[in-house]
C-alpha cells in the first residue's frame, strides 16, 4: 500500500499538483533518499514516453481519418475510378455559384446584344439570304467532288460517289467471297483493292450487324480466281497467350502487325470476341487475325480508346456460323466453301506473309 | 548511404518557409485537423506517384506518407524548429529517404529511383524520427500485451486523462481506491514490459 501512495505522490509532484509545503517536504525526501530520487526520474521519463505515445497515437488516427476523408472527396486517388467523378462533382460544388452567375450575366448580355442588332440592323430580304447560302453550299459540294476526283484518279468508285469509310477484308472462298466487318461498310457500295493496288468491284452479299460481320463478293471480270487459299478458318476457341499476327490496311499499303491473345472475351466480357494485344489502327477493321499455324482465329474489329494496344477480334467460329445461316436462309446465293486446310503451317513468317498477302484486301465503302 | 544523394542534388536553401507555410506547420504542431488536411492534400499525390513509379503500391504510399507527416510533426514540435525549405521539399525528401530504405530492406531496390526533384538532407531528422518510432513501437507492444482491463484502465488514466473516480464507475469498481490499487498493479506490469525492451533498445 505504501508503494501505491509513494507512486501517487510522485505523480502529483511531477504533475505540479502539490502545494508549496508538500513540495518542499517531497523535495527534501528526494534529496535524502536516493531510491526515491531514482524512482522520480524513472517515472518522469516513463510518463514522458506515455505522453509522446498518446500524441503519436492520436496523430496516426487523425492522419488515417484525413486519408479516408480525402479519398472519399476525391482529393486523393488510390486507383479507383470513382475519384474523377468525385473531382468533377467537387469542382461543380465549388464553382456552381460562380457558374450560375456567369451564365445568367452571359444570357442577359446575349439578349441585349441580339435585341440591339435586330433593332439597328437594316432590314434585308430574307429569301435573298437563303438563296445565297444555297449557292455557297453548291460551291462547297463542287469543291468536295473535285477533291475526291483528284484523290481517286482512275478509281472504280462510280463518278459522283464519295468515299466514306475504309477497312480490311480477306477471302473466305477462292471464288471471291470476302469477309469484313459490318461497320466497315457504311455506304451503299464497296470496292476492294488487293495488295498490288488492283481494284475490283464488289457486291455486298450479306451483313450481320449483331456479329459485326459482312460478306462481299468480288464481281469483276478482271478478278482471277485463285487456286486455293493458304489458310483455314479455326472452328475451336483459341487459348490465352497464343501468338497471333494480322495483315490490314490502316494506310494504302498493306501493314503487318503481331501480338498475342490476351483474353478469351472482348470488351465488357463480350463472348463473341477475343481481346488481342496488338497494335491496331483505323483501317485494320475486318483484317484477319492468324495464329502461327496459319489459321484464322478472328477478325480484328475494334480497339479500346483509352488503352494502348488493346484490340478486339470477332471469333472465327462466327464466320462459320454466318456462312451456315446464309446457306440455310438464302438458296439463291452461290455456296460458299470455306478453306479447310492451312498450307503455310511451319513456314517462316516472311514466306507465310507472301502467301497471305494476296488474300487480304483493302475495302473501300462509298456512297452514291 | 550518401549514395542516393549525389552532391549536385543538394541545394542549400536558407530562405525561410513563407508565412502561409509557417502557419500550416504551427497548426500541425497543435494537432489542428484543418492544417493536417491541407498539408495532406497538397503533398500526398506527389509522394504517391513517386512511390508508385518506384516499385511501390498504394498502401506503401499511404504508409510512407503518413510516416513523413509524423516526422514533420515532430520537427514542427521541437522548440528550435526552423524549416529552411518548403514543406513539399521536406516531405518529399523524407519520403524518398524512407522509401529507399524500405526498398533496400525488402531487397527490391530499383534503379529507377532517379527523379531529379530537389531534395534536402534529412538524415538527422530521420534518425530522431526512427528513435521515436522505435519507442512508440515498444510502448505499443507493451500496451497490447497487457490484456484487459489493464490496457483500458491505463489508457483511460494516462491517455484520456480521466479521473480515478470516473474510471472506477466506468469499470465497475466499488470505489476509487480499489481502482487505484488495480491501476498501480497494471502500471507496474506495463513499466516492467516497457523498460525491459527499452533498455535493450538503448
Amino acid at each position: 500500500m505504501d508503494d501505491i501512495l509513494l507512486l501517487e505522490a510522485i505523480e502529483r509532484y511531477l504533475n505540479g499538483d502539490m502545494n508549496a509545503a508538500e513540495r518542499t517536504y517531497f523535495e527534501k525526501l528526494r534529496k535524502d533518499t536516493p531510491e526515491i530520487d531514482q524512482m522520480v526520474v524513472e517515472h518522469s521519463m516513463f510518463l514522458h514516453q506515455m505522453d509522446i505515445y498518446s500524441v503519436h497515437r492520436n496523430l496516426r488516427h487523425s492522419l488515417q481519418a484525413t486519408h479516408v476523408k480525402l479519398l472519399e472527396r476525391g482529393d486523393v486517388n488510390e486507383g479507383g475510378e470513382l475519384t474523377t467523378k468525385g473531382r468533377v462533382v467537387q469542382l461543380w460544388n465549388k464553382y456552381k455559384r460562380v457558374t450560375a452567375i456567369a451564365a445568367s450575366v452571359g444570357g442577359v448580355i446575349a439578349l441585349i446584344i441580339s435585341g440591339l442588332t435586330v433593332y439597328f440592323s437594316p432590314t434585308v430580304n430574307n429569301s435573298q439570304i437563303q438563296q445565297l447560302s444555297k449557292d455557297i453550299e453548291v460551291i462547297k459540294r463542287n469543291q468536295q467532288y473535285q477533291g475526291t476526283l483528284i484523290n481517286e484518279v482512275k478509281s472504280k468508285i462510280p463518278e459522283n460517289a464519295r468515299l466514306i469509310s475504309g477497312g480490311s477484308g480477306f477471302l473466305i472462298d477462292t471464288k471471291g467471297f470476302i469477309i469484313t466487318n459490318a461497320h466497315v461498310l457504311k455506304g451503299s457500295g464497296a470496292i476492294v483493292v488487293n495488295s498490288k493496288g488492283e481494284e475490283f468491284n464488289a457486291i455486298i452479299v450479306n451483313i450481320d450487324l449483331e456479329k459485326d460481320l459482312a460478306i462481299l463478293k468480288i464481281d469483276d471480270t478482271e478478278y482471277e480466281v485463285l487456286k486455293s487459299l493458304p489458310y483455314s478458318i479455326r472452328k475451336a476457341n483459341t487459348e490465352l497467350g497464343e501468338q497471333v499476327f494480322t495483315l490490314g490496311y490502316p494506310r494504302n499499303d498493306i501493314v503487318y502487325g503481331e501480338g498475342y491473345l490476351s483474353a478469351r472475351t472482348g470488351y465488357n466480357s463480350d463472348s463473341l470476341t477475343y481481346q488481342v494485344q496488338i497494335s491496331a489502327n483505323p483501317g485494320n477493321s475486318g483484317g484477319p487475325v492468324f495464329n502461327n499455324n496459319g489459321e484464322v482465329i478472328g477478325i480484328l474489329s475494334t480497339r479500346q480508346a483509352q488503352a494502348e494496344g488493346v484490340a478486339f477480334a470477332v471469333k472465327s467460329k462466327n464466320i462459320l456460323r454466318m456462312v451456315d445461316e446464309l446457306k440455310n436462309s438464302d438458296t439463291s446465293i452461290e455456296k460458299i466453301k470455306l478453306p479447310v486446310r492451312s498450307t503455310i503451317k511451319g513456314m517462316e513468317r516472311k514466306q507465310q506473309i507472301t502467301k497471305l498477302e494476296e488474300c487480304v484486301f483493302y475495302v473501300k465503302a462509298f456512297n452514291k | 548511404m550518401g549514395y542516393f544523394y549525389p552532391p549536385y542534388r543538394i541545394k542549400s536553401k536558407t530562405v525561410k518557409a513563407d508565412t502561409n507555410e509557417q502557419a500550416l506547420l504551427k497548426g500541425l504542431a497543435n494537432n489542428d485537423s484543418k492544417a493536417i488536411e491541407t498539408i495532406y492534400k497538397d503533398n500526398f499525390t506527389m509522394v504517391q506517384s513517386f512511390i508508385l513509379h518506384n516499385n511501390g503500391s498504394y498502401d506503401d504510399a499511404r504508409d510512407i506518407f503518413q510516416e513523413a507527416m509524423i516526422a514533420l510533426y515532430e520537427k514542427a514540435q521541437s522548440e528550435s524548429f526552423v524549416l529552411t525549405c518548403q514543406i513539399k521539399t521536406y516531405v518529399y525528401s523524407i519520403c524518398r529517404r524512407l522509401w529507399l530504405k524500405r526498398l533496400q530492406q525488402l531487397g527490391r531496390y530499383s534503379n529507377q529511383v532517379d527523379n531529379l526533384d530537389e531534395t534536402v538532407p534529412v538524415e538527422e531528422d530521420l534518425d530522431l524520427h526512427e528513435k521515436r518510432n522505435a519507442e512508440f513501437a515498444i510502448m505499443d507492444r507493451a500496451m497490447n500485451s497487457l490484456g484487459e482491463p489493464c490496457k483500458s484502465l491505463l489508457e483511460g488514466y494516462y491517455l484520456k486523462k480521466m479521473g480515478m473516480q470516473e474510471l472506477a464507475s466506468e469499470f465497475g469498481y466499488t470505489n476509487a481506491d480499489n481502482a487505484k490499487n488495480q491501476k498501480y498493479k497494471c502500471l507496474m506490469r506495463l513499466k516492467k514490459l516497457f523498460f525491459s525492451q527499452y533498455n535493450i533498445g538503448d
